[in-house]
């Protein structure tokens, strides 16, 4: 047990390692110059220098790597001309942009991030595992056909469109909620959940249309196995059979599938924060991207990588729970 | 039931038939049988006859999967096929209880065995408690011969052995008492000295609570020491239903007479077939190619080892073992499940690496060689496996699989390929035009074929056949066996044949060795050793083989 958390810890990060090598050798050869973007557009050559000299651009490509890494690691110190900043371990750097700390920048970004993954997940576990189980048990029906068709309407409107749409709803037409404007849940808990709300509904029942064409499809699998027959050959109820026999061995890859799309929220939400106008994560990263601010871009990589690996070793352990033969090795 | 005459299970006219692409299906056609309370009857027939499926009928298992079912099924007074879905599940389990065939994928891989059993307890006794369905688990499985059964009935499915999984399934059916068993081919999946063991629990069952068996079964050997009475079917008919004995001694139809030849029987004798005289071992001079192959030896394996797994965990497989294969013999490896026989196997034709020993292909070493370097040698050692369903894959034709061996060793052009494989089809006894169609239109005999086809195509001098009839039902068996015997006589193939058989092992070799727990307990010539074996485990496997006298002895 110890030894599986030390490896996976070990993957971990070697995972990141890797992704922040890609992502540094990527914006290195990307066209683009940050230090014009930075500067604005009034600069001219001579402040760009400056300000190129000023971010360690003209170094090689390994020695910003380099640099890089010994902040993650053992920190930093950054001159501002007048003072010097000191930034802990795991130091991500300044941002081109502002000079900021990305760690301080992530930092404020993530609880929003974090309170869409959560929230969109309960709401996909809810309706995707619900609604796989009613078309899977009412196969056959005018139920099942109905659900199958809303599963793949689901599937297929992007957030930008049902997003809209949800806030044209409930905020202009019928007025029952406010638009949204994000309100932190240590700070007042009830406006965080109306708030949140139909950003986890737009989310979560785009998400939950794939949990319900997976569930359904696995469940139907299972019940299909030699060991369910067996206790329908002995007179237990269907109800019984799809409660005690099937259900745990086919919300198996359901387990494996919400740990990856949890994971990539935190980086990938990014229309989704857009069309609600959440500071999250997903948010900061399109703006860094755009503006090629390379500290922030990298960071916000190394949290989605983080946080999927996570994820992955917490449902590893949810399938050992779950079925005994499964050994954490 | 108050009337004492009347039987147990009485079907009339019963017809079962599954609506497919292309037509019906009438997998039981007309069938008309009664069994006497406590009465034990064996339906019998090859696959495809339609036993399971009307074995299935007297549980009612076809009501909700889109079969046609009629006529009538009375199982202790119930009217199975009118019964309400309430008295139905009380049926099942409670009255009836059925004996699933392959005990691994039949039990919850999730949940603890007597839980499972307490779990079928409570549904037929709503009123018992948890704890009281506990206990009634312990009972049976302590009833079925599971050791220290209060502890072991909190072991999942995965944490036993085929034989003791077959004794739990036994186990849940004799939960509630029920006045029927009906076996589903119990014994199929085991080896032959576990199977002894089942068929000796289902009998003592019988005698000590008065239940009445159906028993479905391919194989008479097994059906003959169980049943009083058998049933016969061919195309979903009954073709005859008499005593055991008067079917067994006296068979009315063809058919009937196929079946019982088609039992493997120890003493019949390998038929000898001509063949070059094979030179002795003892003057085999290592190392030299040329040395060897005038002595005729092909493989030989010395001290070879497997292990898997590291430290405390390593498992010794195969420990020590020293064989040698002539040029164009059988030798047949019998042994128990666990015993290391399909590691062996695997090593003489290299795909599994040994961890210790040599392995000498005509004099050079090719114990540890690299995957590159065995390529010269991958045409010449062939396997065919035990699962001809698994070991074909379904989305290429049959033709193309064969073909696959022939393009690897990159010999042959397209159209000479195409040759070989509708050559090699026919050799089989499939029909050549079979290139193009798929495996899963053919039986399992047939894709067995295939599968032989495929280890055929390379023109290999050693071939390893790993159970490569266990899976088939016998009258398929002796089919493939007589193909394996004409093939290796025709061709001048080695074959190392593989089973825990002996009955069908003895068909086809010239000499015998006997694997227990990775290692060689016997070896000798076939002959000799089924009639003088000297190995007490040896002795204990020849007993286990049922035999079709047995009846006769018991009758």
């Amino acid at each position: 047990m110890t030894t599986y958390f030390l490896r996976r810890a070990l993957g971990a990060v070697a995972v990141v390692l890797v992704l922040s090598a890609v992502v540094y050798v990527t914006f290195y050869v990307a066209p683009g110059d940050p230090a014009r973007l930075a500067c604005g557009p009034r600069c001219n050559t001579e402040q760009i220098r400056q300000v190129r000299e000023q971010l360690s651009l003209d170094d090689p490509l390994l020695t910003q790597y380099w640099h890089f890494l010994q902040g993650v690691f053992t920190g930093q110190d950054y001159s501002t001309g007048t003072s010097v900043l000191h930034c802990d371990a795991p130091c991500f750097g300044l941002s081109y942009q502002n000079n900021q700390l990305v760690t301080d920048m992530l930092v404020d970004r993530l609880p929003a991030t974090a309170s869409l993954a959560v929230g969109a997940m309960a709401v996909w576990l809810a309706v995707g595992i619900g609604t796989g189980l009613l078309s899977a048990l009412r196969r056959g029906g005018v139920t099942e056909r109905a659900l199958t068709w809303l599963t793949l309407a689901g599937t297929a409107t992007p957030v930008f469109i049902s997003g809209v749409a949800l806030l044209m709803l409930f905020c202009v037409y019928l007025e029952w909620l406010p638009f949204p404007s994000y309100v932190p849940l240590t700070q007042d808990p009830e406006q965080w959940a109306w708030n949140m709300l139909l950003p986890w509904l737009a989310l979560g029942l785009l998400e939950s249309a794939k949990y319900a064409r997976l569930t359904r499809s696995s469940l139907l699998e299972t019940l299909a196995e030699d060991h369910i027959r067996t206790f329908r050959a002995y007179g237990v109820r269907e109800r019984s059979l799809v409660a005690r026999h099937a259900l745990r061995g086919a919300l198996a890859p359901v387990i494996a599938l919400t740990a990856a799309d949890f994971g990539s929220i935190f980086g990938g939400a990014m229309v989704t924060e857009v069309t609600f106008g959440l500071p999250g994560i997903g948010q900061l990263l399109v703006n860094a991207t755009q503006k090629i601010d390379l500290p922030v871009v990298v960071a916000v990589v190394v949290i989605t990588g983080t946080a999927v690996v996570i994820a992955n070793i917490v449902a590893d352990v949810l399938y050992a729970v779950a079925d005994r033969r499964v050994a954490l090795r | 039931m108050t009337a004492g005459t009347e039987p147990l299970v009485s079907v009339t006219d019963l017809s079962v038939a599954f609506p497919t692409g292309d037509g019906v299906v009438r997998a039981v056609d007309g069938l008309s049988f009664t069994l006497a309370r406590g009465g034990a009857l064996g339906i019998v027939g090859e696959s495809g006859s339609g036993k399971s499926t009307a074995a299935y009928a007297l549980l009612g298992l076809h009501r909700d999967t889109g079969a046609e079912v009629s006529g009538s099924v009375t199982v202790a007074g119930h009217d199975v096929l009118a019964a309400g879905d309430a008295e139905l599940r009380a049926l099942r389990g409670g009255v009836a209880a059925m004996v699933f065939q392959d005990p691994l994928s039949s039990l919850d891989p999730y949940q603890a065995i007597g839980d499972q059993i307490a779990e079928v307890y409570r549904t037929h006794r709503k009123d018992a408690s948890r704890r009281a369905a506990r206990e009634r688990a312990t009972e049976v499985l302590d009833r079925v011969g599971i050791p220290d059964a209060a502890r072991r009935a909190r072991s999942r499915p995965h944490e036993f052995s085929g034989g003791m999984r077959q004794r739990a399934l036994i186990a849940m059916a004799l939960a509630c008492e029920p006045r029927l068993l009906v076996a589903d081919e119990p014994t199929t999946a085991l080896d032959v000295t576990v199977q002894a063991q089942i068929l000796d629990l289902l009998r003592d069952l019988r005698e000590e609570t008065g239940t009445g068996l159906i028993l479905v079964t391919h194989d008479l050997g097994v059906a003959a020491g169980t049943v009083d009475e058998l049933l016969v079917m061919k195309d979903g008919r009954a073709v005859e239903h008499a005593p055991v004995r008067t079917v067994l001694d006296t068979p009315r139809e063809t058919y009937t007479r196929d079946l019982l030849a088609a039992v493997p029987r120890l003493n019949v004798r390998r038929k000898v077939v001509a063949k070059r005289p094979v030179p002795s071992v003892e003057g085999a001079v290592e190392g030299s190619a040329e040395g060897a192959a005038d002595t005729g030896v092909l493989l030989e394996a010395e001290g070879l080892t497997r292990t898997f797994g590291r430290g405390r965990k390593a498992v010794t497989a195969v420990e020590e073992v020293s064989l040698t294969v002539r040029a164009g013999e059988t030798i047949g490896v019998v042994g128990e499940s666990g015993s290391g026989k399909t590691t062996l196997g695997r090593m003489l034709v290299r795909l599994l690496e040994p961890t210790g020993g040599a392995l000498r292909y005509r004099g050079r070493d090719i114990g540890g060689l690299k995957e590159r370097e065995l390529r010269a040698f991958r045409s010449e050692l062939q396997m065919v496996f035990q699962d001809p369903v698994s070991s074909l894959n379904p989305r290429r034709s049959v033709g193309e699989s064969i073909a696959d061996p022939l393009r690897a060793a990159g010999r042959l052009g397209d159209a000479e390929i195409v040759a070989r494989v509708r050559e090699l089809l026919e050799r089989v006894g499939l029909d050549p035009g079979a290139y193009h169609r798929y495996p899963h239109e053919f039986s399992g005999g047939q894709r067995q074929r295939v599968g032989i086809a495929r280890a055929l195509a390379p023109e290999p001098r050693l071939i390893v056949c790993d159970e490569p009839v266990s899976a088939l039902d016998v009258t398929t068996q002796a089919q493939v066996v007589r193909l394996l015997g004409e093939i290796q006589r025709d061709l001048g193939v080695a074959l190392v044949f593989i089973a825990h058989d002996l009955a069908v092992v003895r068909q086809v070799s010239d000499r015998l060795v006997v694997m227990k727990g990775g290692r060689i307990v016997e070896e000798g010539a076939a002959d000799t050793l089924y009639e003088r074996p000297g190995h007490p485990y040896t002795q204990g496997l020849l007993a286990a083989v049922p035999r079709l006298e047995k009846a006769e002895a018991a009758a």
